[in-house]
């Protein structure tokens, strides 16, 4: 018998093949497959991109998520992790061009959906950092806090999501600048924080591995980083959870 | 969110048999409301690939639903229906979610949704015959075999049909059954719909399915449409109130399997939890109504049993 | 400036770690004004997810078009680009696959 799911399946994504061998009921009834398949994996990007959706309005954004969806179904039955990809592509997304900071925003929302379902854990407070032989510090790592990830936004990204999150914010937004993130979930709702100059660094060697030393060090090339104020910022935020054994 | 947002509890362990009564899907929107006002409903079922996050929220809530309320697990991507081997690390997210709420039942579907590298998200259709059947009843017992449990399988709603089919769906799954001592979970939408999008009778449907299998009843809203030939297509959308065929053939169902957990499944145009709770009631009814005087044939608590 | 391969002297770091827990505790509070960006500020994400699987089709028709032209209709018109402009996007009037 031949794979009636390979025959199935390939039509499903090209909606201008034909209906496939075997299968009986003509192109309105393979039709119902082919569109619950494009509309619900549209639904699902829509889902995980709300704040883009707003911002490009529901026409515009459904055309988009469907060029996408055709090329890039899921390739998990996990659907909470669909849409990875989908800031590139509305990067190189032409009718969106003059919209610099939708990828960025595009990139804010997957990490926050990304924070949402990550594995729970205490936060780690810097107290028992500081309670810590001075001497030992240099060679202190730090794990993590499983929802913690940083994000460089370019082109007013931050505020731009920022006043599609906060119903406080009025005015007008200026899609100007950039902003280190750091998005974290330290009990059960996701923020995210504007990081001083660079505490993103820090954060990304500690996530490697590196020592505090080295961490510290490799930040320490950007301008203006103060380890003290980078530091406050991150354990502030909630974006340990231990210190490594070692 | 955070002042209604209940603090992670540990898992009581306790596996909760689910009553032969009205449940529902647990969405989003309502979950507050349901923690809240503990609303008096049979059980509640989830999407086990929707808890297959690492943490988080969602697992919160569910703890939270799951510590007063019996729970329906029921998996959407395990690819049962599928030509191939199933995907063994999907199984073992299964079998994470199973044994992290232990629920009184666990449910398939009789379809596919993955081919390659990609999963459609969707329920597909197979023809029935014997080298499907074989296939099937493999992966139906490996699936049994690592969550060391009774699952149910259940009819799937079909727009097509294929030539290489050679069997009645009913025949298809009581054979199933036989096979792997697999429970069958029959949604009665499913059936008044692709009873309608193939032109054979729904009662007949009902009255030849093998009811000894049963452990759990779905019905559900569908969606009219038409196909090529502008004949009746009807699409299992989820999207509105049950239609009034379909209380009528669930009365009908009951009447030849005896009680039954009955789950209410709605899934897009969620409405407000009252509304699903009137369509609940109803269901409460007709379990109530339509098994008068009869023992159930097996309900939910069997299926809880874990095997040896 | 130190190179990658050089650590900063345990002293630094010691001050910076103790000088940051001490700075950590009265920051609680400006922590808190700034509220940041907390999702569940927004009440539309109070309980979102992201996407879940489905086990129902849809009613909702695929739109098919083999060229379409956008109105741009979101809230990015709203948004001041630098350039002075507002944000609208570019019609699309391409062909795009169906």
């Amino acid at each position: 018998m031949r794979d009636y799911s390979a025959d199935f399946a390939v039509p499903l994504l090209d909606p201008g093949a034909a209906v496939p061998p075997g299968v009986v009921g003509g192109t309105r009834r393979f039709g119902v497959y082919r569109n619950n398949v494009v509309v619900g994996l549209v639904e699902a990007l829509a889902d995980a991109y709300p704040i883009v959706r707003t911002l490009v309005g529901e026409e515009f954004f459904r055309a988009a998520a469907r060029l996408f969806v055709l090329d890039n179904p899921p390739k998990s039955p996990v659907m909470l992790d669909y849409g990875v990809g989908f800031a590139e592509f509305l990067e190189d997304f032409e009718p969106a061009e003059r919209l610099t900071y939708l990828a960025d925003v595009a990139r804010i929302e997957r990490a926050a959906l990304d924070a949402y379902h990550a594995a729970d854990a205490e936060p780690l407070a810097i107290a028992t950092l500081a309670a810590i032989d001075p001497d030992r510090l240099e060679a202190v790592r730090l794990v993590p806090h499983p929802a913690a990830r940083v994000l460089a936004t370019r082109h007013g990204a931050a505020a731009v999501w920022r006043a599609h999150t906060d119903p406080g914010s009025a005015g007008p937004v200026r899609a100007e600048g950039d902003a280190d993130l750091v998005i974290v979930r330290p009990d059960a709702d996701v923020a995210a924080h504007v990081l001083p100059a660079g505490a993103l660094i820090l954060f990304a060697m500690l996530a490697e591995g590196n020592t505090l030393g080295m961490a510290a060090a490799a930040a320490d090339e950007v301008a203006g980083f103060d380890l003290q104020a980078a530091l406050v910022a991150l354990f502030a935020a909630g974006a340990f959870a231990a210190i490594a054994e070692t | 969110m955070s002042r209604t947002t209940p603090r992670r509890t540990a898992s009581s362990g306790a596996l909760r048999p689910v009553p032969a009564r009205a449940g529902i899907g647990l969405k989003g929107p309502h979950v507050a409301e349901i923690v809240a006002t503990a609303p008096d409903l049979g059980f509640f079922e989830v999407h086990a690939e929707n808890y297959m996050g690492a943490g988080g929220p969602p697992h919160r809530w569910l703890e939270a639903v799951a510590a007063r309320y019996a729970l329906s697990v029921h998996g959407v991507g395990m690819n049962i229906g599928a030509p191939g081997p199933l995907d063994r690390a999907h199984l073992q997210r299964l079998k994470t979610v199973v044994e992290r709420y232990r629920p009184g039942l666990v449910s398939e579907h009789l379809a596919w949704s993955s081919h390659g590298e990609a999963f459609y998200n969707d329920l597909l259709p197979l023809p029935l015959n014997e080298t499907t059947l074989c296939a099937v009843t493999d992966h139906v017992r490996e699936v049994e075999d690592v969550l060391g449990r009774r699952i149910l399988i259940e009819n799937p709603s079909t727009y097509v049909a294929f030539d290489a089919t050679a069997m009645p769906e009913v025949e298809f799954l009581g054979r199933l059954a036989e096979a792997t001592g697999c429970g069958l979970l029959l949604d009665v939408n499913n059936a008044y719909v692709s009873a309608t999008n193939h032109g054979f009778d729904a009662d007949d449907y009902i009255d030849t399915f093998p009811v000894e299998h049963v452990g759990e009843i779905h019905i559900a809203g569908h969606a009219p449409d038409i196909d090529d030939a502008g004949r009746p297509l009807l699409v299992d959308a989820h999207d509105r109130a049950v239609a009034e065929a379909v209380w009528t053939l669930l009365g009908r169902t009951l009447a030849r399997t005896g009680p039954l957990p009955v789950l209410i499944e709605r899934d897009n145009d969620v409405p407000p939890l009252a509304a699903l709770l009137a369509e609940a009631a109803r269901a409460d009814l007709a379990i109530v109504t339509a098994t008068a005087g009869r023992p159930a044939l097996q309900g939910g608590a069997e299926d809880a049993r874990l095997f040896g | 400036m130190p190179s990658l391969k050089t650590p900063l002297s345990a002293a630094l770091i010691a001050a910076a770690v103790v000088g940051a827990a001490a700075a950590t505790i009265p920051s609680a509070h400006a922590a808190e004004k700034e509220k940041c960006f907390g999702i569940a500020l927004s009440g539309q994400n109070d309980c979102a997810a992201g996407p879940g699987t489905t086990c129902a089709g849809t009613s909702t028709r695929d739109y098919q078009g083999n060229a379409w032209k956008l109105v741009p209709a979101g809230t990015c018109t709203t948004i001041e680009l630098p350039e002075g402009r507002m944000g609208s996007l570019e019609p699309l009037t391409r062909d795009l696959p169906g």
